[in-house]
Parts: structure tokens; sequence; C-alpha cells
């Protein structure tokens, strides 16, 4: 019998062959935290009074979740961080700008094939796409790895997910894990891995692993994996980084197995309030919308936003609409600079937003009023999450969002 | 002691304690000030010590976000007993010494009004007249569970 990847990765941690439902010990490779840090600070020093961390290379820390600051709050727990990070030579710090935590950590090369990152943040599972083992931790969780640079996991059951076929026009990697996520239900993958297979993987690139990975902790999973292939190569730049590279074998025991054909997937939305409410867009009943959000670490890198546009096609945004985009990161912000693309959002009537979170969780830049409507294509949709909890939020693709902006009214991609 | 009922699947993390003020609050006294808002708005007020949460599947879905956790074990709930848990939930409640059961029957058997009742050290619930076993956690996490927490487990065994 072969083994997972997860059996792989945790085993190799271990030094022996490790069994689903064995607790591990393990030095994960990278620890990420971001504007929580603040907190995780103060845990770190009642604890650990003028201590040191144990592995100052071993944590990332971004400023991304509320950036700018919006209050004056924010800013001093942004403040102390900055201290922090000096006084204990913390050199993988990205300051107010840099963009969002989970693009990020791939674009600086800290979330690497077969490594381990855990993250005070649940879409930690993000860097799945570059097949490293990731997943979330709490604050205090993360306090203790910067104190003893050591936690436990448990080895997960994997569910294998075979993806063939190729998308319709108009369909993207959002509509795909929605429909997996509708299908297999919020805690369809609870406690569980998930690794991606099948003959689609190849034509997947490293935008759309991310949007699908990102998703993973929406049906529960602790990693949503896929293998590191030429596509992985080509964005990390060399196959050095790459080295540490596992899969899981053909034969290993998966708890579950589901095929999805990528030619079966049409555009759909997760209705208000959970990720899993999903249909079809043309089966909605005519839904009116006063927000439009494009963007967050589920769908804010330059091909989203280029996808958005060319369904626009130089088209305005509805005048009843308020339309808002973001893109991920610096690079990423800067690409879709350099291809004329925020140029044309603007002359859409477009909001621009920093490289950040934005109104993702509810914080600033958007938030909604009681009774509004967003179209947004982050990953969370419950009640109160940007902000106001009676307000509705629908989750879709940037094909979806960029169609319903100019209409207003929650439209089919394919419409337009 | 008092049980404080949901009887719904999915209680994300959001429903237990707003995203918006994650970067604002976080003791004790700041959180309860927002626990449970956008469920029970009831519950920081008629919350006591000694009481029990029960909730169907999936609780504590969401964010990786721990003042949920924080929160409760402040206001002195003893334990959350649940069909399911969310698994970054479940860590984060280790993490805080906060007991969590899981237990699909139990909840099923749960008429409100019942007394309920929790034993880590024997692992048995108990729902009105009736006793429903629970798996004691592994080693690992009991310690800290006993220790109240990681931070005071680091604390007892690193120092
Ligand atoms: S963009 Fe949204 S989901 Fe992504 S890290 Fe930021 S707050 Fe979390």
């Amino acid at each position: 019998m072969g083994l997972t990847f997860a059996q792989k990765v945790l085993g190799r941690a271990a030094g022996k062959v490790v069994e689903p439902g064995e607790i591990v010990f393990v030095e994960p490779d990278l620890v990420l935290t971001h504007d929580n840090s603040s907190a995780i600070i103060g845990k770190f020093e009642s604890t650990l009074s003028g201590g040191k961390v144990k592995y100052p290379d071993r944590i990332a820390i971004v400023l991304d979740h509320v950036t700018p600051a919006a209050t004056s709050k924010n800013a001093a727990g942004h403040a102390r961080v900055r201290k922090f990070v000096k006084e204990q030579g913390i050199s993988k710090f990205f300051d107010v700008g840099c963009g969002i935590c989970h693009q990020v950590l791939p674009e600086q090369h800290l979330a690497l094939p077969g490594t381990i990152v855990v993250g005070s943040d649940s879409h930690t599972c993000t860097y799945g796409a570059f097949n490293t083992f990731a997943t979330g931790i709490d604050r205090t969780e993360a306090a203790g790895l910067w104190i003893t640079g050591r936690t436990w996991l448990k080895v997960p059951e994997t569910i294998e997910i075979n993806l063939e076929g190729y998308f319709q026009r108009c369909v993207s990697a959002k509509d795909l894990i929605l429909t997996i996520i509708g299908k297999l239900g919020s805690d369809g993958a609870n406690y569980k891995a998930v690794e991606f297979h099948g003959s689609s993987i190849g034509g997947l690139l490293i935008h759309e692993r991310m949007t699908i990975a990102n998703m993973g902790i929406e049906m529960g999973a602790k990693i949503a994996v896929f293998p590191a292939d030429r596509i992985t190569h080509n964005f990390l730049f060399s196959e050095d980084f790459c080295k540490k590279a596992l899969w899981g074998d053909a034969d290993a025991d998966f708890c579950q197995v589901h095929n999805f054909n990528l030619g079966d997937i049409v555009p759909v939305v997760a209705r208000p309030h959970t990720v899993d409410n999903v249909c079809p867009v043309s089966e909605l009943p005519e839904t009116k919308v006063d927000q439009v959000f494009l963007g967050t670490c589920t769908n804010g890198r330059v091909e989203d936003l280029k996808s958005a546009l060319d369904i626009m096609k130089g088209r305005k945004v509805a005048p009843s609409v308020r339309m808002l985009v973001g893109a991920a990161s610096r690079d990423e912000f800067v690409k879709a600079l350099q291809q004329g693309i925020i140029e044309e959002f603007v002359i859409a009537g477009a909001v621009i937003l920093p490289p950040g979170c934005g109104p993702c969780l509810g914080a600033h830049q958007g938030v909604l009023a009681p009774g509004e409507v967003c179209l947004s294509t982050a990953n969370r949709n419950f009640k109160g999450r940007m902000g106001e909890k009676d307000a509705f939020i629908y989750l879709g693709s940037p094909e979806t969002a960029a169609a319903t902006a100019v209409t207003g009214v929650i439209t089919d991609p394919r419409e337009v | 002691m008092a049980v404080h009922y949901y009887d719904q699947n999915d209680i994300n993390t959001d429903l237990l304690f707003p995203g918006k003020y994650t970067y604002t609050c976080g003791t004790g006294p700041e959180i309860v000030e927002h626990l449970l808002e956008d469920l029970d708005p009831d519950f920081k007020s008629s919350v006591k010590p000694g009481d029990i949460i029960m909730a169907g599947s999936n609780f504590g879905c969401g964010s990786s976000r721990e003042q949920p956790t924080l929160g409760l074990k402040y206001v002195g709930v003893t334990a959350i007993i649940a069909k399911s848990f969310a698994r970054i939930f479940y860590r984060s409640s280790i993490n805080q010494g906060l007991l969590l059961v899981q237990s699909p029957e139990a909840v099923e058997f749960y008429t409100p009004g019942d007394k309920v009742s929790v034993d880590p050290a024997t692992g048995i619930l108990k729902v009105a007249d009736r006793e429903f076993p629970f798996p004691p956690l592994p080693a690992e996490m009991l310690s800290i569970l006993e220790a109240g927490g990681l931070l005071n487990w680091i604390r007892e065994n690193n120092a």
C-alpha cells in the first residue's frame, strides 16, 4: 500500500512511517502571522518575558489585514510588530503595502514544495498550490511556536479529488472549488487532507491552483494540495526550490475519492450565509447588488483582474453599484498597472484599493450597510463577515463579479 | 449551571466573534462585549461561570480567530458539547484549556431544560439521566488541557 502526501511529509518530519490518526511532533519550516502578531507578541512576552524567539529565520510576519491602519488602535498594533521584529532580528517582515500574506509568501519563495508551513490564519492552506503542507493554527499556538519552534500535528486521512477535462468559456477555478464545496459540504473534509489528482492538473496554472487550495478550509480541510510539477518550477524559477517535493502514491489509502469533470462546471455562486450554499448563477432569482468586490487572497491576482476586465469589454460599472478592486500584492498590482488593467478599471468606474485584505474581513475599506447585497470574489460569506450582520454576501468568480458589476444584478458571465 | 443551546450547524467564528473587532479586541473584558453578538445577543448578559454550550455540527468553522475560545474560557464556560467541531477551533480550545466534547448522540438526545454535566477525568457526559461516554483525549492534548492551556504548559515544561 502506498502513502499519502500527508503521510510522507509528516513521516519525514517524524523520522518514521506514520499512519492517519497518529500524533507527530514537528518543527515547521515557517510560522506565518499577520496583524494578529501584535496580540501574539503579548502572549509571547507574558510567557517568556525578555526572551528571544527560538528560530527568527522561521518566522514570517506580513501586515495585511487592516492596512493602512484604520484606527489608532490598529496603528499601535502595527507599531508594536515593527518594534518586535527589530528586537528579535526577524528579517522576513513585510510591512503595510506589500500585500496579502498568502500572496506575499509564495512570491518570496517562502512556501516551498514538501515543506511544513503553519500560520495563524485559516487560509494558510493556500500554499497547498505549491505542494506545501500548510495549515492554520491560532494565535496562542503561534506564540508557543515562536518560543519552542515545535508543535503537534495529527496525521490526517486523505480525500482524493480527481480532475478531468477542460473548463468551458467564462468558467474558472473559483466555480470549480465552489462546486466541490457545495457537493462535499462545509465540513465535508473536516480534519482531512485533500489531494488533487487527475489529467487536468497539468493544465491548471498557479493562480488557479491558489484559488482552489485557498478554499480548502471552507470544507474544513487541514491541507488542500497539488503536486509540484513544471508549472510549480516555472513559478519558483528554479527546481532547487522543489528539492523537498513529495506526492501521494496512486495506491495510497484514500478515505474518499471524488471525480469532477471541468467541462461540467458552470458559473456558480455561494449564497448567504454559508460557503456550501452553492447554486448555478443561471438558477438564481434576480438579485440586485449594491457592491462588487474583486480581490482577496482567493481572486486578487493579475489573471483574475484580467479575466474580469475581459468580461466587462469596456462597459461601465452600473450606476447602482460600487465596484471595489484590489490586487493581492504589490507585485500583482504592478503587473496590473503595467498591463493597463488598473487604468481600465478606473475608467470603468471602479474604486481601486491598496494591496491587502481590504473589506474582506469587514474592518474597513468597503463595509456594508444593513440590508445591502455584495457579490465578492472572497472565500467566506458568513453573516457579519463584511462588517454588518444584516447584509448579504454572495461569493463568485472574477468573471461573475465583472458581469454583475456592469448589469447591477448577479449575472452569468456567459450572458454579457 | 445553565446550558446555552443553539440548534444549528456550522456556527462559525464570525457568529462567535465578528471579524470587524479582531484587531481591536484581544483581552477577556474586551472580547466579552462582542461574544456571540450576531448569534445570541443576550449571551453576554446571561452567561455564568460553569455554563455549558451545546450545538450542532462543524462548530467553530471559519477563521483561525481565537477570541471565541478565549472569551468563552474567560466567562467561565466549562465545556462545549457539539455534534462535531471544526479543526482549528478544536486546536484552539485545547490551547486555551477549554474542554470540547464531540457527541452527536448527546446533542440529539438533549431537550431544553435537561441537566447536563461533563467529567473529563472519567470521560462521562450526562444529559438528564442518560450517560454518554466519550473517548479520552490523547495524552499530549490532555496534558495541555490540564495545564490550563498551551502557554501555561510551556511555562511549566520549557522554563
Ligand atoms: S484576503 Fe480575506 S481571507 Fe484572505 S487573508 Fe485577507 S482577510 Fe483572510
